[in-house]
């Protein structure tokens, strides 16, 4: 699904992230972790080719990203839906609107029945006709969640889903997302709240990745 | 433009709201686009309406002309015979005939009055010479007959119908630049306009990257806006244009170039290509301007 070959990663000159050579199976579930600061957000974007790697070779759904046409990094964006940190809504668009959005930019038909079962299933079907900026952080993060998965990729990254809510909800969207695995999604969640890890591990075979000094390091099943 | 307004938000699937409106630019984009279709609609009428009095002075004045023989008495017949003789034997020369004596005093009737002694004045011989559709060369037949009959005059009317078919022919060129220069500053305005609605649209443009959108798609999208602005825009422009050439007064059978400027009959099309023409201009300049800023923001 994923493979990193020796990549490396800076924003300018220094390198951020260096020497990671990993491979994500399909359907398999795991967490990044990692002091704030330490390039979780930048390794997720290596992952959906939002950054280009400076070095090494990343290869996404079988593609080699280096030298990538823009249509085809759209077409891989297709099937690798993305929460991102800071949701990125349409502001001027309803809460659906948004939601099926990558169906609209695919051309494809939007089926109501499945938006709002969608929406039922994140919790939204009052909030469907809001608009993002009149969300509160949670519904915002379960709309980005309904958003991603709507397209039904073949990998669903989440940047910090439970960034902005409390207990209650991490778990609703933690249960979310490992309902999706349990479908054979790819999935990976950053985020350093190490309860709701413990918490993934007595549902799913969650595998822990942990950035420290610029390297990815495999924790194993068992950290 | 305001009361356009209301007829311009009719349309309103999400595909025409990914790019969010923006009412000021999107009303003076109307605007502009509105004057520039009533200006064409002028220029339009300017160069069909010089471009008809140009055809119509090289008509009226291309297929005849003269040759005016003064000689002496004694030498005027054989040279008109002479002069007759050229002039059947010149390509390009349907009819050559001297006018008689009532046909010259005829034309002279209007200048002098009907009581013209014509016998005792000493008249030139006029050759009425009709030309074919493809006309003659004037300055051989002006050579052979000099050499032949050198009283003989070719007066071809050229001398002094050119300057006017000429200045006739600059105001439809004028006409013509005019229009360029309307289509020209369209296209500019509007990616222009584009232009600062992309760059305001950065946000928007990221997001719908990262949802898979593919450059084309979102370009239409700013596509299917400005050209929406751009043919309403000249439409109520061109009709409006076309209400005010239409109210114009009619020309006059005598009337001069002023009263002739309008349009006729299948004229009356022209201003209807103008809408279609501003929104393909505001495709083609939008279409330029969306490629060049999707290229550039990576
Ligand atoms: N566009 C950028 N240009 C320059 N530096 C950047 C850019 N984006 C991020 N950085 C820097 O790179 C480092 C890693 O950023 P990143 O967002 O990947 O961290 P993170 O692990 O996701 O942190 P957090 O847990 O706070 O979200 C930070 O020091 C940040 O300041
Ligand atoms: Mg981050």
């Amino acid at each position: 699904m994923i493979e990193f070959n020796n990549v490396a990663y800076g924003y300018g000159g220094q390198d951020l992230l260096t020497e990671i050579s990993l491979s994500l199976a399909p359907g398999s579930f795991h967490f990044l972790t990692g002091p704030s600061g330490a390039g979780k957000t930048t390794f997720l974007k290596l992952c959906y080719c939002e950054l280009q790697a400076t070095a090494g070779r990343v290869q996404l759904l079988g593609k080699d990203t280096r030298n990538i046409a823009r249509d085809d990094v759209a077409g891989l964006r297709r099937n690798i839906g993305v929460v991102h940190q800071d949701c990125k809504f349409l502001d001027h668009l309803s809460v659906s609107e948004n939601v099926a959005l990558p169906l609209l930019v695919a051309g494809k038909s939007r089926d109501e029945t499945n938006l709002n079962e969608l929406l039922a299933w994140v919790g939204l079907s009052e909030r469907a006709d809001a608009l993002p900026a009149e969300l509160s952080g949670g519904e915002r993060q379960r709309a980005a969640l309904a958003r991603a998965v709507i397209m039904s990729p073949e990998v669903i990254i989440a940047d910090e889903p439970t960034g902005n809510v409390d207990w209650e909800m991490s778990l609703r969207l933690l249960q979310l997302l490992v309902e999706l695995n349990k479908m054979g999604k790819t999935v990976i969640i950053a985020t350093h709240d190490m309860h709701l890890i413990r918490q993934a591990k007595s549902q799913v075979q969650a595998r822990v990745l942990r950035i420290a000094n610029r390297r990815i390091q495999q924790a194993g099943v068992d950290l | 433009m305001s009361f356009l307004l209301p007829f311009l938000k009719i349309d309103k699937t999400v595909q025409d709201r990914i790019v969010p409106p923006s009412g000021f630019t999107a009303q003076l984009t109307i605007l502009t686009s509105a004057a520039m279709a009533f200006l064409a609609v002028f220029a339009l009428t300017l160069s069909l309406a010089t471009g008809r009095l140009a055809d119509r002075w090289a008509g009226e004045l291309a297929q005849s002309s003269t040759v005016r023989i003064s000689a002496p008495i004694a030498q005027v017949e054989a040279q008109t015979k002479a002069a007759l003789a050229v002039l059947e034997t010149t390509p390009g020369v349907r009819e050559a005939r001297a006018l008689d004596a009532d046909e010259q005093r005829a034309l002279l009737e209007p200048w002098f009055g009907p009581s013209l002694p014509l016998d005792s004045l000493p008249l030139p011989v006029l050759i009425d010479v009709k030309e074919t559709a493809e006309g003659y060369d004037s300055e051989s037949l002006r050579l052979r007959l000099a050499g032949e009959a050198p009283g003989a005059v070719l007066d071809d009317h050229t001398r002094w119908r050119k300057p006017l078919i000429t200045a006739a022919n600059r105001l439809r060129l004028l006409g013509v630049v005019s229009l360029i220069l309307i289509g020209g500053v369209t296209a500019a305005m509007i990616t222009l306009a584009a232009n600062a609605a992309l760059a305001a649209n950065g946000q928007v443009i990221r997001v719908l990257r990262l949802v898979g959108a593919k450059d084309a798609y979102i370009a239409s999208a700013f596509v299917r806006q400005f050209t929406f602005r751009g043919f309403s825009g000249a439409l109520f422009g061109a009709f409006l244009g076309t209400v005010a050439i239409a109210l114009l007064p009619d020309a006059q059978t005598t009337g001069g170039f002023l009263t002739g400027l309008g349009f006729r009959g299948y004229e009356w099309f022209w201003p209807f290509v103008i809408p279609p023409f501003a929104a393909c201009v505001a495709y083609g300049a939008t279409q330029f301007a969306a490629k060049q800023t999707l290229k550039r923001l990576m």
